[in-house]
C-alpha cells in the first residue's frame, strides 16, 4: 500500500538510525547521504536492502547512485509504491 | 531439472560464500541450488553480515549465515566447527570471493601492499577455504570457484587480473592435492556480469562493449543465471571425473580470434 512521504521519511530515518546511530531527526529531506550524513557505500547498501524490505519495493543497483539526498530516496520509494 | 526422478542436487549440502546482494552470482547459485534440492549455508563477514542476512531471506528457504573473513586466520581455523553446528557434512563449497584495493586497478602504479591484499583475498583464499572446509567434506565433494579468464591482459582489470591468474593456478594445485581425498576443484570463467563487485571496477562498461562485439552467443551482462547453472552442474554428480578444469560460461568469447 502506498505510504505518504512523511511516513516514508520516518521509516527511512529509523533505518538510517539503526545502521549508523544517527538521530532520526537529523535525517532530513535535503540532507545528502554521503556529504551530510557521512554514510559510506556499504552502509548505503545496508540501508537500501532494509528499505526494500520495509517499503516492499525494489531499488535496482543502477538506481542507487542516483539517490544522493534523502529526498531522492523518499521520492523513489513513493514512486515505486504507487 | 529432474534426472532419474531426482533433482540435480537432491540431498546435497553446500557452503556458499559471496552472497552480498541479489545481483551477486553467489545469490543465484544458492537460489538454483535450493531449487535443485540442496541445503545451503552462507558466509559473510563484518558489516556485510547484515546485508547478507537480509538478502538470505529472499532465497526460497532462508539459510543460516556464518561469519567468515577468508583473510582472518581465526575465522578460517574455526570454520569447520562453526559450520558443523548447522550441517553434519558438506558436499560442496562455492568460492565467490575477490577483492582488490582501488590502487590495484592501475598496473604501473599499484603498490605491493595493494597487490598483496588482492592476491591474499582473491587467490590464496581458495586454498584457505578448501582446506578449512575439508574436515566436513564428503568424498565426491566439489569446490567451485568463479574466475574472470586470466589468460589475457584485460583493459582496466590490472592486478586483479594477476590475482585471478594466481587463483586459477591455485585451483589446479588444490585439484592436485584434494583429488586423492575424492574432492574435485573446478572454476567457472564467467563473462562480465553487472554485480556489485563488477561495478566497483572502474570502466566496467568497456567489458560490456568488448563482449557484445566478440562473443558468438548473445551475452547478457544482467543475467547471472548461466554462470549459476554451471556452478550447480559442477556441484552435481554429473562431472564426477572433472577436476582442475575451467569451464567457460562466456558466450564463447574465449574461443574467438576477434
Amino acid at each position: 500500500m502506498a505510504q505518504s512521504e512523511k511516513e516514508i521519511l520516518d521509516g527511512l530515518a529509523e533505518i538510517v538510525n539503526e545502521e549508523t546511530g544517527l538521530d532520526t531527526a537529523s535525517v532530513e529531506l535535503d540532507k545528502s547521504f554521503t556529504d551530510d550524513l557521512d554514510i559510506d557505500s556499504l552502509s548505503m547498501m545496508t540501508i537500501v536492502v532494509n528499505a526494500e524490505e520495509k517499503f516492499g519495493v525494489r531499488i535496482p543497483d543502477d538506481e542507487v547512485k542516483n539517490l544522493k539526498t534523502v529526498r531522492d530516496a523518499v521520492s523513489f520509494i513513493a514512486g515505486a509504491q504507487s | 531439472m529432474l534426472l532419474h526422478g531426482k533433482r540435480l542436487l537432491h540431498g546435497k549440502k553446500l557452503l556458499i560464500t559471496g552472497v552480498l546482494t541479489n545481483s551477486s552470482i553467489a545469490f543465484h547459485v544458492a537460489k538454483l541450488a535450493q531449487e535443485e534440492g540442496a541445503e545451503v549455508v552462507l558466509t559473510s563477514f563484518g558489516r556485510a553480515m547484515k546485508i547478507t542476512k537480509t538478502i538470505a531471506k529472499r532465497l526460497p528457504s532462508t539459510p543460516p549465515v556464518i561469519e567468515l573473513d577468508v583473510t582472518n586466520k581465526e575465522h578460517v581455523e574455526s570454520l569447520a566447527e562453526r559450520l558443523g553446528e548447522h550441517v553434519d557434512h558438506i558436499d560442496g563449497v562455492l568460492h565467490s570471493i575477490g577483492f582488490a584495493p582501488q590502487g590495484a586497478f592501475n598496473f604501473l602504479e599499484g603498490s605491493w601492499e595493494d597487490v598483496a591484499t588482492a592476491v591474499h583475498t582473491s587467490a590464496y583464499s581458495l586454498k584457505a577455504l578448501s582446506v578449512a572446509a575439508l574436515p566436513l567434506m564428503s568424498p565426491g565433494g566439489s569446490v567451485v570457484g568463479l574466475t574472470f579468464d586470466a589468460q589475457y591482459a584485460w583493459p582496466l582489470y590490472d592486478w586483479m587480473g594477476v590475482a585471478k591468474a594466481a587463483f586459477e593456478s591455485t585451483s589446479r594445485y588444490c585439484a592436485r592435492d584434494l583429488g586423492p581425498k575424492g574432492v574435485r576443484v573446478n572454476l567457472v570463467a564467467a563473462g562480465p556480469i553487472r554485480t556489485t563487485a563488477a561495478k566497483s571496477i572502474p570502466g566496467f562498461l568497456e567489458f560490456e562493449r568488448i563482449w557484445s562485439d566478440r562473443s558468438p552467443l548473445n551475452w547478457d551482462v544482467d543475467d547471472p543465471t548461466p554462470a549459476a547453472k554451471a556452478c550447480v552442474a559442477l556441484f552435481s554428480d554429473w562431472f564426477p571425473a572433472t577436476t582442475g578444469e575451467i569451464i567457460h560460461v562466456d558466450g564463447g568469447f574465449h574461443a574467438m580470434g576477434q
